[in-house]
């Protein structure tokens, strides 16, 4: 499918640079008029998306995030995050609600919550190298209100 | 202030205010604790998110750490003011199962 417009954005994982990428990428995604339930779709996954790249991937240490973010034809958003931290070693595992490896005050929520707001959720990792997480959303728009 | 408290007829009301996600959490979750030890007598809280103008899984590690430490002094927890977002959300871990989680559609008068 034809690509067009993209965005790519290289942050630390910071935890207050959690609102300023959500409200980013959301804001990049509005050129397709979508409504505002939609963008909140968005915020919610990236946030979850980002939160896990700081609590997880870069977990004792500051490391870079990377997202890109696509908008194609026919209203197809992809989001993808990406991190070089520790990585995952059992993805189906980690995917899996309500489990976390880490206690406090975690959820465990963070792929079950970007599966609900998505279409695709795709996640491959490597132990030692990193990770990536990437969504695909097909906006419907305002006109189908 | 995030949080705002307030006291009435033996429950602790706490006011969420802005977004809730890892980066604010910590700062609500101190001030959520501080108001429940404080209030010993207190046999209730109330987290209320009318307020919160954005919430992902944070959110539900906030209520659920609220929840474990007013159970152990004794308190039942309820949510309130919970939009259709919110409230989809904290479905998703099963903690209407624990405490009673309310839309902001479905209020009551306090």
């Amino acid at each position: 499918m034809k690509v067009i417009n993209q965005l790519k954005m290289c942050f630390d994982s910071r935890s207050v640079n959690e609102g300023f990428s959500r409200v980013a990428v959301a804001t990049f995604c509005t050129q397709l008029d979508m409504t505002v339930e939609e963008l909140g779709d968005i915020k919610t996954i990236v946030s979850e998306a980002v939160t896990n790249c700081i609590v997880h991937a870069y977990a004792d240490t500051i490391g870079k995030i990377y997202i890109t973010c696509t908008v194609f034809e026919e209203g197809l958003i992809r989001v993808s995050i990406r991190d070089k931290g520790c990585g995952i070693r059992d993805v189906k595992r980690a995917m899996e609600p309500l489990y976390t490896s880490v206690g406090g005050d975690r959820s465990g929520l963070g792929f079950t919550v970007m599966e609900s707001f998505s279409d695709k959720l795709r996640v491959r990792s490597q132990v030692g190298k990193g990770t990536t997480v990437t969504i695909e959303k097909t906006i419907k728009g305002k006109s189908n209100e | 202030m995030p949080v705002q408290i307030k006291l009435k007829e033996k429950t602790i009301f706490v006011f969420i205010k802005g977004e809730i996600d890892h980066h604010t959490a910590p700062k609500m979750r101190e001030m959520i604790d501080d108001a429940i030890i404080v209030n010993d007598s207190f046999q209730r809280v109330v987290i209320d998110f009318s307020g919160v103008s954005f919430m992902d899984s944070s959110g539900i590690g906030l209520v659920m750490g609220r929840y474990r430490l007013a159970q152990q002094k004794g308190k039942i927890v309820e949510v309130v003011g919970l939009n259709a977002r919110y409230y989809k959300i904290m479905k998703m871990s099963g903690i209407e199962k624990l405490m009673t989680i309310r839309s902001s559609e479905n209020k009551k008068e306090w």
